[in-house]
């Protein structure tokens, strides 16, 4: 989330002109989320997988990596809660540190898109014209390359170190964002503000960061909050296809990967991954949806970017 | 609406091209060719040149784009870099195996979720939309992988009624795919209804809540009429968008669903064509994902142009 708001207050724009569409204060914001059941289940989801990725080596005192041959393939048990795997690893502590390399690696790379795909954006409509035109068709042919593809060309081109994902995950999921963020940022474009802005002879960086994104910002973050899902999604399934983390990363999708040929033997092994992976995916979609509902933005829209 | 189309038209095909021009200069940029793939680590410089002026990877790869498009647009993909065959028609037969598995999700996929958002917004936030809009949520929130594991375990190991791997390999008939095709079909399926139910869910709603169905109600209309008369045809419009933008991310699923199942289709041969730099097979896969998004995407422009009227004069369209 930092990338985000580390973008400049709206009050900076505020002596230029009438007051420019305020997303809502923060207060606000925070009140309309807490009122919501479901937006407030989400966030805390979210936040508690963080805090458990931070603090997993406080929460268990097995290693996530050495293994214990003579404690292999074990069922739920008083010395190991969820089990072991295979080579006689802790199912429960490879769990809790299973979140750290998929939020880590996921929330960088969403960061990284928004703001590439909200600069991309702010651009086309700043400049207008050809070079909207060229920005628009260009993304969407990048679009109708299947994700997958894109990422296994990525993958396959720099091999998979953590960067690599990152980079390829920027490539799929800019243009969606572009496009989004285009469309509220043209809604701005000609507004006395930015008129005003360019008067005084702004350049354009200046314009769209002090001016244009702090007013579009409620759609970067919703934007930021549902790729975020995806991009975990995207990222497990990568791991999971042995494209991702490399063994013996404690990894959830990995996790999946490794124990499920034993899935009739430690059913736990592969289980528990799965529950942590959707606890935090669910967490995010209901995020966005309590951001989404209290910005009044239509999510079923950004969807279809 | 001719010229409408025709633009929409020109553009798909332009789209189509940039792709393939996309991923031809990505797999340019890869280490190593086909030759050095094919050889292996211990070949001699000169059998690398050899073979690379067999399969043409001499030539600049600004004229290899143009001899492969030249070709291409006759219907001549070339030949697969490692297995020699026609990638035609090596590209054909794991599409075949696809359109089997992507066809049975597509038709009970989209059916399963209209009928079930359908459901959920006509019991706006009692327990049938409750129980729906929960589950629409925990498809949205696991991945094909996840899914495709729980019903291995479901039913290949605590109910033993599917295969869990696909065993018929590549030249497998549709006869022998049919058993092994339900757990993939299903897995896919419900990370596709997801979204369409969410998104005919919402539009459901946001119909009941318009004056024209409150008069159709009003005037004493029965309730299947007012349904399926006055509500369906429009919140199926902005459905229609989401269904073709799910067919065509369907195309990225299919990929990690197939390797799980060792399913014989375009998404095992993609996996395998990267791994060994077989650029025709690769260009040719591109070709197809691409035409298939832009097809749906027209396909749903089209299915809008029959659904709602306004579109069809000039001054309303976009």
């Amino acid at each position: 989330m930092s990338a985000m708001t580390t973008a400049p207050a709206p009050k900076d724009a505020a002596p230029t002109g009438p007051a420019p569409k305020s997303p809502g204060s923060f207060g606000r914001v925070v009140r309309s989320i807490l009122k919501s059941r479901a937006a407030t289940f989400g966030f805390a989801l979210v936040i508690v997988n963080i805090v458990v990725a931070v603090l997993a080596p406080v929460l268990t005192s097995y290693d996530p990596i050495a293994t214990d041959a003579m404690s292999a393939l074990q069922e739920s048990s008083g010395a190991h809660l969820l089990g072991t795997d295979a080579l006689g690893r802790d199912t429960l502590t490879r769990t809790l540190f299973g979140g750290q390399y998929a939020l880590a690696i996921s929330f960088t790379a969403t960061g990284l898109t928004v703001l590439l795909g909200s600069v991309i954006a702010g651009i086309a409509a700043y400049r207008g014209g050809i070079v909207d035109d060229i920005i628009t068709r260009v993304l969407d042919s990048v679009l109708a390359v299947p994700a997958i593809l894109s990422m296994l060309v990525v993958v396959t081109i720099f091999g998979t170190g953590p960067w690599v994902i990152i980079l390829a995950v920027v490539v799929v999921y800019t243009g969606g964002v572009t496009r989004i963020v285009r469309a509220a940022a043209m809604d701005v474009m000609p507004k006395d503000f930015i008129t005003a802005a360019k008067a005084r002879g702004e350049g354009m960086f200046s314009i769209l960061f002090r001016e244009v994104f702090p007013n579009v910002l409620d759609i970067i973050l919703v934007e930021f909050a549902m790729r975020a899902s995806w991009v975990v999604l995207l990222i497990s399934s990568l791991s999971f296809l042995g494209f991702g983390a490399s063994p013996p990363t404690p990894d959830w999708g990995l996790m999946v990967a490794e124990n499920r040929n034993l899935m009739a033997v430690v059913p736990l092994a592969t289980l528990s991954p799965i529950a942590a992976l959707a606890s935090l995916i669910v967490g995010l979609n209901l995020a966005a949806d309590g951001l989404a509902k209290s910005f009044g933005i239509d999510r079923m829209k950004e969807v279809l970017g | 609406m001719v010229t409408f189309f025709a633009k929409r038209l020109g553009w798909s095909v332009f789209t189509v091209l940039l792709a393939t021009v996309l991923v031809f200069s990505a797999i340019q940029s890869l280490p190593g060719d086909a030759a050095t793939q094919l050889l292996g680590q211990n070949a001699t410089p000169s059998a690398v040149a050899t073979m690379r002026q067999q399969l043409g990877l001499d030539e600049p790869p600004v004229s290899r784009f143009f001899t492969w498009l030249g070709k291409a647009l006759h219907g001549d993909f070339g030949n697969s870099l490692v297995g020699g065959g026609s990638v035609a028609g090596e590209v054909g037969s794991a599409l075949v195996n696809t359109s089997l598995l992507a066809g049975i999700t597509i038709v009970i996929g989209i059916l399963l979720s209209l009928v079930l958002g359908l459901v959920a917004g006509l019991t706006r936030d009692r327990w049938p939309d409750i129980s729906i809009s929960t589950l629409a949520l925990v498809g949205m929130s696991v991945p094909e992988f996840v899914v495709a594991t729980v019903l291995v375990l479901l039913f290949s190991i605590y109910i033993p009624i599917f295969p869990a791997v696909v065993i018929a390999g590549q030249n497998a008939s549709l006869a022998d795919l049919l058993p092994s095709v339900w757990l993939p079909a299903g897995a896919l399926i419900c990370v596709l209804a997801a979204y369409i139910i969410r998104m005919m869910r919402t539009s459901v709603i946001d119909v009941m809540d318009s004056e024209f169905v409150r008069t159709a109600i009003l005037k004493g209309n029965s309730t299947s009429r007012v349904v399926f008369k006055h509500l369906l045809p429009s919140a199926m419009l902005p459905t229609l968008n989401v269904i073709a933008m799910n067919i065509a991310w369907l195309v990225g699923g299919v990929v990690v669903v197939e390797s799980i199942f060792n399913y014989p289709g375009i998404g095992t041969l993609m996996i395998r064509s990267v791994q060994t730099r077989d650029l025709p097979t690769i260009l040719l896969i591109t070709v197809m994902s691409a035409l298939t998004y832009v097809v749906c995407n027209l396909l749903a422009d089209f299915a809008a142009f029959l659904l709602n009227p306004r579109l069809r004069y000039p001054r309303n369209s976009k």
